[in-house]
């Protein structure tokens, strides 16, 4: 099949990317799942993961977003995302201390920033998978 | 008549308030264009949004037992969200939002509502302080400093929400300043809670189904997504109102500024000109003088 597929990453500050890919490939909530062409349409939810974006068969950008969601049809795959960074622009070290930064917090005891603090934590483990998982 | 050295003094201080006022509008100018490019830029996430939600809410029929979308079922209590400045200097930015919301505040008052405001902006506050006193339940300064973030429309969003759990309110909505032009900007309420799909009926009936006909897939279930994607709409809805209304606010703060530029100029030419009279006038006062007192000898 030779068809491609608009990709667009939209964050709420700007339209990150936008262009004809031959395969996306989306961490939905519910599993991973791969876009080409002629994609049945589909609205999911997205969860803290890598989005990997193939042009031919080789890897051109893989996008760590922190959730959000995503639209598909036929032509184009929409994904929104409230933050989206390139892995290779993720900095260990920063990520780390980020999170050793919110478990303080999270340990210091704050009973109503619990539930955002947990999930800050998350997205940041998420960071580190994204950069230590090989791709695909 | 005032001395020359008063004169003199008035000149220089009207100068220099003038220099102030031209820089603030260079500085407003460019900031103007930033808040522009940033508005510019955050058109396509909710655009996008409110497509998928369109779908959405077509798909479930309007029958979701989702809150923000179907609502309380009454309109009993009335939350205004307004977004006002935090700095003052921008013309009738402020004065016209305010009119805006007095006038709906009466019309909501006479029809037996309950409202509560809260209010974004310092400006705002000290306004609202003066008149509803009684009604402003919350207000959060200084949320646009340097410039408005995703961030704090999230924590306007996370408020909102929370009250609306708490059955504080049963319809919110934002009013702001929408952008128009550099020189105008337009009053606009926009009704928020229950959320109201911009086109009900013709439009969400053509983007319920996809380009080719088939019907979305929902993973996982519409109301999950629902519950997921409305409060989140709520922040975009609120970033954009933020967005708007800065980039109005740099557009008044321009114009207000340009204006205080020119009459200063006219200021300062008439001053001038009174000075030079004045001047001239204890000149030829002194020649009298002079000549009168030579006459007399």
């Amino acid at each position: 099949m030779t068809d491609k597929v608009n990709f667009e990453l939209v964050s709420p500050e700007s339209l990150l990317v936008s262009e004809e890919v031959d395969m996306v490939i989306v961490p939905g909530t519910e599993g991973d799942f791969g876009i080409l062409g002629g994609h049945a349409p589909v609205i999911s939810t997205v969860r803290a993961g890598t989005i990997t974006v193939y042009q031919g068969t080789a890897i051109s950008t893989r996008i760590f977003v922190a959730g959000g969601f995503a639209e598909v049809t036929a032509e184009r795959c929409t994904v929104l995302s409230e933050e989206a960074v390139p892995v290779d622009d993720i900095d260990r070290a920063d990520v780390e201390a980020q999170i050793s930064g919110l478990r303080r917090q999270l340990s210091a005891g704050d009973e109503d920033d619990e539930a955002a603090l947990t999930a800050q934590i998350a997205v940041a483990e998420a960071k580190l998978t994204a950069i230590d998982s090989p791709a695909y | 008549m005032p001395s020359l050295k008063d004169l003199r003094t008035r000149i220089t201080n009207v100068k220099s308030t003038q220099r102030i006022t031209s820089a603030m509008k260079m500085v407003a100018a460019a900031k103007l264009r930033r808040a522009q490019d940033q508005a510019t830029a955050a058109r396509p996430y909710a655009e996008r949004m409110e497509r998928m939600l369109g779908s959405l809410a077509a798909a479930t029929g309007g029958s979701s037992n989702v809150p923000l979308l179907a609502g309380t079922g009454k309109d009993d209590t009335h939350l205004l969200v307004f977004v006002s400045t935090d700095r003052g200097l921008c013309g009738g930015f402020n004065i016209n939002l305010m009119r805006n919301v007095r006038l709906q505040v009466q019309k909501l008052v006479n029809d037996g509502k309950t409202v509560k405001l809260f209010c974004v902006g310092r400006k705002g506050i000290s306004l609202v302080k003066r008149e509803f006193p009684s009604m402003l339940v919350v207000e959060m300064p200084e949320v646009c400093k340097p410039s408005p973030s995703y961030e704090g429309a999230t924590e306007i969003a996370q408020r909102i929400a929370e009250m609306y759990e708490e059955g504080e309110f049963d319809v919110c909505t934002v009013v702001y300043n929408k952008f128009v032009s550099a020189l105008t900007q337009e009053v606009t309420p926009q009704q928020v809670i229950p959320f109201a799909p911009p086109e009900p009926e013709e439009g969400a009936e053509e983007e319920a189904t996809p380009d080719d006909g088939a019907p979305y897939e929902y993973e996982p279930s519409q109301e999950d997504i629902l519950s997921d994607l409305l409060p989140r709409n709520l922040s975009v809805q609120v970033f954009r109102a933020l967005l708007e209304s800065f980039a109005s606010e740099q557009g008044a703060r321009m114009t207000a500024m340009d204006n205080a530029t020119r009459n200063a100029g006219d200021m300062i030419n008439k001053l001038t000109l009174n000075y030079n009279r004045t001047r001239q006038a204890f000149i030829t006062k002194e020649l009298i003088e002079i000549i009168s007192g030579a006459e007399a000898l």
